[in-house]
């Protein structure tokens, strides 16, 4: 049996224990997609796999128990969902073109929950458009607000909701409950000042409790949605950590126009030698140092002056001990 | 006498009415919503007939123009007082039947019982009221067990059809600009809902001694006691009053009237650090008898109007209606264990 192994894996299929079997990685940006994806899944599991499918863990599906010779029939099959999920795509019929960059994940988002902070699907859509097709390996996942469901701290790019809340001291009936629920859910950013909430700016993490808290709509949104981005975060076998704060504050275009930056800068500077081609960002920057990242990152990207940067970046982790 | 108006001409009407009133409606304040992305209907100054929400309930009540939400009374120095200025305009207000009939509790309150309250009278004295028409009920509305579902007491009523607008008119200011701009005159009757999906029943044999059932224990855990729906009621007046000091000394400064809550913590404090509602379920019954027995037995008519706003706003999913209707079986509870 002859099978070109790099390009089975390119083109979204996986390779399994067993000897001529694969398996259909089929991404869901933002994990949001029309019931009747489900039913095309079913009829690719049942038709060409073993009928089992996994739920996986970047909210994809994975049709199991694919025979190698039906895999340009599954891809044909899969034509009707990467039309209706407006995935970039080479050719017509021909499946996934690149499976490098994971699928773009978030929270439910602002659709249903009614603690976020924006339309998270909507955002993640956004983000698929701009980066797909791309063999690099790159994490990004968004998150409605700071409770950070979507644990986006574990990704190269996480993107936080936030907004500022804006107060309207007509409307307050110092009723105090906005500093209650801050101290409660949130880092207490609020305190009772002559009958009035104040608010700490530096403290303030734009979590939103309080204007989902507020009885009487003295705290409401602000117009402009604004982001918390994190970086680096990774699991993995060498030095696992958390992603840490790159910037408060800072608008969804300047996320886009990084991310985008930071595929030129992973482009240039992968390690040549990268088994499978493969090669976290994060220790690309560790070895080109994060003053060459930025340089890269932060082209033609123009923050508000909001925009809070954080400096300098250092990022601590799981070390193993003998491990540089 | 009845007038029918385009959109158009009842813009010049505003117009010509906001020379000397601010036209209060219920409007879409973009945005500002509990959720992220979601918009507020509730009353703001409009300026054109477009911007009024002639479809949908108002979420908070127009109860915030007379009885402000926070009223600066004066200001003080050490021997001085110089009283708040007035808003500078007149008002027109635009509510439904419902409302209307809210403004009678809201006058009963703060002329009849007990003294005239100046500062609710300066405000009231400049109103003139505009009926808007029900084509249908909203859900939770229950103005119908209510008997407040109709109203004559208006200034100016108006039915909403297919951006045509039809006027009855009793005042003479306003029949002025309606009259000149109006496309043609003919009788109109205002529109009013006969029937709403929720009933409410209110037993005739209710008093106080239903303060023991047992009705009043499943709110302690349900109700989070943040007083939406005593904000959003158009017949809640209860405030409490700020002196802020602007100064370290405290010798200058300002008193205000803030609209305070039964639900909310601090209600019932005292000197000495008592508490007397402190059970969510205490203080449900406390605005519940409150709103379908005390208050009747003082002005001898019901103080809830069914607007069904509390329903509506609360995040809980509790309905005021629904406990009402529990109140009957609530009396014969304390009757029994009474004859025990």
């Amino acid at each position: 049996m002859d099978m070109n192994c790099g390009n089975l894996k390119k083109n979204a299929f996986r390779m399994t224990k067993k000897r001529g079997i694969t398996a259909s990685r089929v991404r869901i940006p933002g994990g949001h997609m029309n019931a009747a994806i489900l039913g095309q899944i079913q009829h690719i599991a049942e038709t060409y796999g073993s009928g089992e499918v996994h739920v996986t863990l970047r909210q994809g599906f994975e049709i199991l128990g694919i025979p190698f010779e039906k895999i340009e029939e599954v891809n044909k099959a899969l034509q009707p969902i990467i039309e209706e999920l407006h995935i970039n795509q080479g050719i017509v019929n021909t499946g996934y073109s690149s499976s490098g960059t994971r699928n773009v994940m978030a929270c439910i988002g602002n659709r249903v929950c009614p603690f976020a902070n924006y339309d998270t699907t909507a955002f993640a859509q956004r983000i698929e458009k701009e980066i797909f097709p791309n063999d690099l390996h790159f994490k990004i996942a968004l998150t409605g607000c700071p409770n950070d469901c979507g644990k986006v701290r574990m990704h190269d790019f996480g993107i936080i909701g936030m907004t500022e809340p804006q107060f309207d001291p007509n409307r307050c009936i110092s009723c105090g409950a906005c500093v209650k629920k801050c101290e409660q859910l949130s880092v207490k950013a609020l305190r009772m000042e002559k009958f009035r909430p104040v608010r700490n700016t530096d403290r303030c993490i734009g979590c939103g409790v309080c204007v989902h808290t507020c009885p009487n709509r003295a705290w409401t949104r602000s117009k402009i949605r604004y982001f918390r981005l994190t970086l680096l975060g990774r699991s993995g076998k060498k030095n696992p950590r958390m992603g840490i704060d790159f910037i408060k504050w800072v608008d969804a275009d300047s996320i886009v126009k990084i991310i985008t930056n930071t595929y030129a800068y992973a482009a240039q500077y992968i390690d040549p030698q990268a088994p499978g081609g493969k090669e976290h960002i994060g220790y690309i920057v560790d070895r080109t140092g994060t003053a060459e990242f930025l340089k890269w990152a932060m082209k033609d990207v123009h923050l508000s002056d909001k925009a809070e940067v954080y400096s300098p970046l250092y990022w601590n982790g799981i070390r193993y001990s003998g491990l540089k | 006498m009845g007038y029918q108006l385009r959109t158009e001409s009842l813009r010049k009407v505003f117009d010509a009415w906001s020379k000397e009133y601010n036209i209060y409606a219920p409007k879409i304040f973009e945005g500002t919503g509990r959720f992220s992305e979601t918009d507020v209907i509730r009353y703001g100054i409009v300026s054109s007939p477009e911007e009024i929400v002639w479809d949908q309930r108002s979420e908070y009540s127009f109860k915030e123009i007379i009885v402000p939400i926070c009223q600066t009374l004066f200001y003080f120095t050490e021997t001085q007082i110089k009283e708040a200025d007035f808003p500078p305009k007149k008002a027109i207000i635009f509510l439904r039947s419902c409302d209307l009939h809210a403004v009678k509790r809201l006058d009963y309150m703060f002329r009849d019982n007990g003294p005239i309250d100046y500062y609710y009278e300066k405000l009231r004295e400049n109103v003139k009221f505009v009926l808007i028409g029900c084509e249908k009920s909203f859900e939770d509305c229950f103005c119908v067990s209510m008997g407040t579902n109709k109203s004559n007491a208006y200034d100016a009523a108006v039915n909403v059809k297919n951006e045509a607008y039809f006027f009855d008119c009793k005042d003479e200011y306003l029949q002025k600009a309606l009259q000149e701009s109006a496309v043609s005159k003919i009788s109109v009757a205002v529109e009013y809902v006969t029937r709403n999906s929720v009933m409410v029943h209110i037993p005739e044999e209710l008093d106080s001694r239903v303060a023991a059932s047992t009705i009043w224990d499943e709110y302690d855990k349900r109700c989070i006691t943040c007083g939406r729906c005593t904000i959003v009621c158009p017949t809640c007046t209860c405030w409490s009053m700020q002196d802020l000091f602007y100064t370290e000394n405290g010798k200058a400064g300002e008193r205000r009237r803030v609209q305070a809550s039964c639900m909310i913590d601090g209600y019932t404090d005292v000197a000495g650090g008592g508490c007397f509602r402190q059970k969510s379920g205490q203080r449900m019954r406390f605005k519940v008898l409150h709103k379908v027995l005390d208050f009747k037995k003082r002005a001898g008519f019901q103080m809830c109007v069914g607007c069904g706003r509390c329903d509506a706003i609360c995040p809980e999913y509790i309905s005021f209606s629904h406990c009402v209707n529990k109140l009957g079986d609530a009396m014969r509870e304390v009757k029994e264990n009474g004859k025990k």
